[in-house]
């Protein structure tokens, strides 16, 4: 099977997933009793999405703990089954897990730990070779690439266990492209990582994407790593997406408000500024949330009185974007419940 | 700094499974690359062979005493030399049979998640570990020579007979069919973690057992009443320490011998449809309910 270029590398439509789980009543006879009679409620993890990715695309899969995020992830990579629904990744359907497919895609999952402990990194990748059967001078030319991308060509020989956490991720994720897989799947790639390591590691993905061509979904709490890496991203909140389109577009909608920070001379501001409207003081900082359509009038009443050491204007940060449309979308639920 | 202009665009290749015998030198080389893991751990095992020997010293005056009381040659067919040189040689079978840690890994495994790492990979799950345990065999074996050698040097008047070169080699095949049924067993056991989120006491249980019905402590021929030894000799664990030093000791007549490594290949067989078939339900069960 090849990918058509009119045909989207990861197609998922109307997917469902339920889960199980025990309904545990706390207490010692509860207990008891549960060794014989268990109750169980159905969770549904993911609720009917849909969406298409195209070859060559870096899209960000954003939504708060529990959205259903990584049963999506774990969908795609075919370690679990969907209730109901389909889904195909570069042709193949993930969950009948052909050899074919699992040669061309890799799942990186935050911390697990896919390296020897106590041996040198390069071992594992001597191993990751066997196990993708891959032709030695392949193998070598794409080891010496990737690590020089991540600059870690001195710390192969030296024992895992001996690294920080970002060489150590740096490491994983060279095992997980070193049979150029086409398609890579990554649940919170940079999570613990100093912003150093993270700058890092976002580069060489990027520079990944754009050499191989390959297809990048990733899931991350870090809003420095969406905006460094994703032009699209897919929001998620409660199972349902929430969201899909530009990151701009996002921004766009939802930063409608800018925030207007004020630093007066002496220890505290001015009387008068409580009548612009609500703001936090502390000392004699003050910060405001305004309309965009409001700064212009706010700053020159500002100006006019005087007294300031200094004024700035900024966006909020992408991740009160991200929160206002969960937040929105809760309320949403709740109209929907009761009405 | 990196150079960026090093990476060279190119389509990736579509990686080719490799056909039967291309996925044999698969498992092997995964093997190969694993022995040089499990040789990380040298001074480990070294250290290990020795403490087992400790035990041994007890053994021999417990069966001075015991030989003394009885105040006879001869117990179930067994001089009092052949008794400790039985339990030199178990040493030896269960150095083939035994698989620490195997069941309640693989466990473990599946309750925290860590399997997903193989089902995402072109890799069958048994014959991945089936090729690192032998390799932790290999190693073990490779490190445990020397201090066993020495043991053997040191108590070869316990040895009253030289066995023929046809009994050492039958020995030999019942050695590598009894890391098999190991292997298996334990895997076996393993899976049962699909079902059940703690197994470790479960394990200890069968692991106590074993000992005694695998003959680990004394011959099999031994246990009172002499109907518990026939009845133990149908079971499979035997085949685990018995089987290869009794064979080694000629304790089993010539023409059954063969028979019995028929029936130790069988079971064999046995354990590893049973995990084969138990992967595959609770792989279903994983994929369907969690994962």
């Amino acid at each position: 099977m090849t990918d058509n270029p009119t045909n989207p590398i990861i197609q998922v439509n109307q997917l469902f997933r339920t889960y199980r789980v025990q309904d545990k009543t706390p207490g010692f006879w509860a207990g008891i009793k549960s060794l014989w009679s268990r109750k169980y409620r159905n969770v549904e993890a993911v609720k009917s999405v849909s969406f298409t990715i195209q070859s060559g695309e870096i899209v960000g899969f954003l939504g708060p703990n529990g959205a259903g995020k990584t049963t999506t992830l774990k969908m795609l990579s075919g370690l679990i089954y969907p209730t109901s629904g389909s889904a195909t990744v570069m042709g193949y359907v993930p969950w009948e897990r052909d050899d074919a497919f699992r040669r061309s895609f890799s799942l990186v999952m935050g911390q697990k730990n896919q390296l020897w402990w106590d041996l040198p990194a390069s071992d594992s990748f001597a191993l990751h070779r066997e196990v993708y059967s891959l032709k030695k001078d392949r193998f070598e030319k794409t080891l010496g690439q990737l690590t020089e991308l991540f600059g870690v060509e001195k710390l192969a020989r030296q024992p895992v266990r001996e690294l920080s956490l970002g060489e150590r991720m740096k490491m994983e994720l060279i095992a997980a492209l070193l049979h150029e897989p086409r398609v890579l799947l990554l649940d919170e790639p940079t999570i613990g990582l100093d912003v150093v390591a993270q700058i890092a590691i976002q580069r060489c993905l990027r520079e990944y994407n754009k050499s191989r061509g390959a297809t990048i979904m990733l899931t991350s709490h870090y809003m420095k790593d969406v905006e460094a890496l994703c032009e699209r991203v897919l929001v998620i909140a409660r199972g349902s997406l929430i969201h899909d389109g530009k990151l701009s577009d996002l921004v766009e909608r939802f930063g409608q408000e800018k925030l207007l920070k004020l630093h007066f001379e002496g220890t505290a501001p001015p009387e008068w500024v409580t009548q612009l409207g609500p703001a936090d003081i502390q000392g004699p900082i003050v910060q405001m949330r305004l309309h965009r359509s409001e700064v212009a009038a706010v700053v020159g009443r500002v100006l006019s009185h005087g007294g300031l050491i200094d004024l700035g204007v900024q966006d909020p940060p992408l991740e009160e974007v991200i929160a206002k449309l969960y937040a929105e979308d809760s309320e949403d639920a709740k109209a929907g419940l009761n009405g | 700094m990196v150079n960026h202009g090093n990476v060279i665009l190119e389509p990736p290749p579509i990686n080719k499974a490799p056909g039967f015998i291309g996925s044999l030198r698969k498992y092997k080389n995964i093997m190969k690359v694993s022995l040089i893991e499990r040789l990380a751990y040298r001074g480990d095992f070294l250290l290990g062979t020795v403490l087992r020997f400790l035990p041994m010293i007890s053994a021999i005056f417990l069966w001075k005493a015991v030989y003394q009381g009885a105040e006879t040659e001869v117990l179930s067919n067994y001089t009092y030399s052949q008794v400790i040189a039985y339990l030199l040689l178990v040493h030896i079978s269960r150095m083939f049979s035994s698989m620490p840690g195997l069941a309640a890994g693989v466990a473990r495994d599946i309750r925290d998640g860590n399997l997903k790492r193989y089902l995402i990979q072109p890799l069958d799950f048994m014959a991945y570990l089936l090729a690192y345990r032998g390799a932790h065999k290999m190693a073990y074996i490779a490190t445990s020579a020397l201090p066993y050698l020495g043991l053997f040097t040191v108590c070869s008047g316990y040895f009253e007979t030289i066995p023929s070169l046809a009994t050492i080699s039958l020995w030999l095949l019942t050695l590598f069919l009894s890391f098999l049924l190991g292997y298996f067993f334990e895997l076996t056991l393993g899976m049962l973690g699909f079902w059940m989120l703690e197994v470790s006491s479960f394990l200890y249980l069968v692991n106590t057992l074993n000992f005694f019905v695998s003959g680990h402590f004394f011959p099999i021929d031994l246990m009172e009443p002499a109907g518990l030894a026939t009845i133990l000799k149908m079971l499979p664990f035997q085949y685990l320490a018995y089987f290869p030093a009794a064979v080694f000791l000629d304790k089993i007549p010539a023409q059954q011998i063969l028979p019995l490594i028929g029936v130790q290949i069988l079971w064999v067989v046995f354990f590893a449809l049973a995990a084969r078939i138990l992967w595959r339900l609770g792989l279903k069960r994983y994929s369907a309910f969690g994962g």
